[in-house]
C-alpha cells in the first residue's frame, strides 16, 4: 500500500468513526435535546404538577379566552395527539394568535392545566404576502391551493 | 487538482479571478438586498420583518458551506499533501467566522419581534453557536501551532477542522431532530414553502455574497502566499 492510499484509508476510518459517534451521541440526546415538551409527551410521559416545563404546540381555533381582569388569557395548546388547557397573565408576543404556534414556559397547576409564566410565539416555515393569505398548503409538496 | 500546486501558476488564476468574483457579486448584493427591502411585499404573519432573512440565511450558508470549505482541504492537505490546501483553510477560516456571528446576530434582531426573545437554548441556535466558537478554535489552534515561512495551517489544525465537521449536519437537521423553536426548513429538495415573489431576491443576495465570500478566501490566500515569500527573502537576507 503506497503512504498515500493509507493515509487516505486512515483518514476516511476516522471520519467514519467520528460521523458514527456523532449520530450516537444525537440519538442518545433525542430526548434531551428537545426544546420543549408537546401535549402528547405530556400525556404518555407525565410531568408532575410545579416541574418548570416548556409547552410547545398549535393554539387551537377558537379557544383563546381574556379573562375578567384584563390580563390573563386561556387558550388550548394541541399536537394533533393531545390538548392541554393553558392560562397566562401578561404581554403576549405579536404573532401569538389562535391557529399558530406557540411555546410557554410554566408548569402544570394540580389540575392540568399549564400556568405559563412567558409566552414566545413559533411560526412556520411558510413565508408569502398577504394576498395569498388563507390558501390552503400542503406541507409534504409544499404547493399551496385555493380553498373552496 | 496538483496541477494548481505551483504557487504561481495558482496565483496566476486567482489574480484576475478575485476581480471577477469580487465586482459582480458587491452588484448582486446590493441589487438583491435593494429588491428585498423596497420590491418584494411584505410577509402575511410577519410584515416587514421577513427581509432580514435576505441577509440571515446567506450567512448561515455560508458559514456552514465555510466550515465543508476547511473539512475539504483538510482531507487534502492530510492525504494528497496539497500545499495549497493548508493555505486554504486558514484563508476560509476568518470569513466563515465572520459570516457565522452574522447569521447568529441577524438572528437574534430577527427573534426578538417575532417569536419575543433575543435568545433561547434551542438546537438550532445552540448548534450555530457552536460552529462559532469552532471557527474561533480553529483560528487559535493555527495561530498557535503556525511556524515561521508557513502560511498554511499545521496538521493538528486540519484533524480539527475534520472533526468540526461533525456539526454541520447536526445545524441542518437540528430542526427535524428536535422540538425547536426555529421553524423547520423552507426550502428542500421537493421545492420551497418561501412564495416566488418572496424569494427571488434571495437567490441573489445568496449568489453575491457566495461570490464575495470566494473573492475574500482568494485574496487571504494571495496575502498569505505573498507573506510566506517576504519570510523566505528575509531570511535569506538574514543569512546573508
Amino acid at each position: 500500500m503506497k503512504a498515500k492510499h493509507q493515509r487516505l484509508f486512515l483518514a476516511l476510518a476516522a471520519l467514519v468513526a467520528i460521523i458514527g459517534a456523532g449520530l450516537l451521541a444525537v440519538s442518545a440526546l433525542k430526548d434531551e435535546a428537545a426544546y420543549f415538551y408537546t401535549p402528547g409527551d405530556v400525556k404518555t410521559k407525565g410531568v408532575e404538577p410545579g416541574k418548570a416545563i416548556r409547552l410547545g404546540g398549535m393554539v387551537v381555533k377558537g379557544s383563546l379566552k381574556r379573562a375578567a381582569d384584563g390580563v390573563t388569557i386561556r387558550f388550548d395548546v394541541t399536537d394533533g395527539k393531545a390538548t392541554v388547557p393553558a392560562t397566562f397573565s401578561g404581554i403576549a408576543p405579536d404573532l401569538f394568535k389562535e391557529g399558530s404556534g406557540v411555546v410557554a414556559e410554566g408548569a402544570f397547576d394540580g389540575k392540568g392545566t399549564f400556568v405559563a409564566t412567558n409566552l414566545l410565539a413559533k411560526h412556520d416555515e411558510r413565508y408569502m404576502p398577504r394576498e395569498l393569505e388563507g390558501m390552503s398548503y400542503n406541507e409534504s409538496t409544499h404547493e399551496m391551493k385555493a380553498e373552496r | 487538482m496538483h496541477r494548481f500546486a505551483n504557487p504561481a501558476r495558482f496565483l496566476k488564476i486567482a489574480r484576475p479571478l478575485t476581480g471577477w468574483l469580487f465586482w459582480p457579486g458587491l452588484a448582486l448584493i446590493l441589487i438583491g438586498s435593494a429588491c428585498g427591502l423596497f420590491v418584494t411585499p411584505a410577509d402575511y404573519l410577519q410584515g416587514d420583518t421577513v427581509r432580514i432573512l435576505y441577509i440571515h440565511v446567506p450567512a448561515a450558508w455560508l458559514g456552514m458551506g465555510g466550515w465543508t470549505g476547511i473539512a475539504v482541504a483538510a482531507l487534502m492537505q492530510l492525504v494528497w499533501r496539497h500545499p495549497l490546501a493548508a493555505i486554504a483553510g486558514r484563508a476560509i477560516a476568518a470569513p466563515g467566522a465572520l459570516f457565522t456571528a452574522i447569521c447568529l446576530m441577524t438572528g437574534s434582531i430577527w427573534g426578538r419581534p417575532t417569536w419575543g426573545t433575543w435568545w433561547e437554548w434551542d438546537g438550532r441556535m445552540t448548534s450555530m453557536l457552536v460552529l462559532l466558537f469552532l471557527y474561533l478554535g480553529y483560528i487559535a489552534l493555527a495561530n498557535a501551532s503556525a511556524r515561521d515561512g508557513q502560511g498554511g495551517v499545521s496538521n493538528v489544525t486540519a484533524i480539527f477542522g475534520l472533526v468540526g465537521a461533525v456539526n454541520i449536519p447536526i445545524i441542518n437537521r437540528s430542526v427535524v431532530w428536535w422540538n425547536s423553536l426555529h421553524q423547520g426548513p423552507s426550502i428542500t429538495l421537493r421545492g420551497s414553502s418561501i412564495d416566488g415573489s418572496l424569494l427571488w431576491p434571495l437567490g441573489l443576495t445568496l449568489l453575491g455574497f457566495s461570490l464575495w465570500f470566494g473573492a475574500i478566501v482568494l485574496m487571504r490566500m494571495r496575502a498569505i502566499l505573498a507573506q510566506n515569500k517576504v519570510e523566505a527573502r528575509m531570511q535569506r537576507l538574514a543569512r546573508g
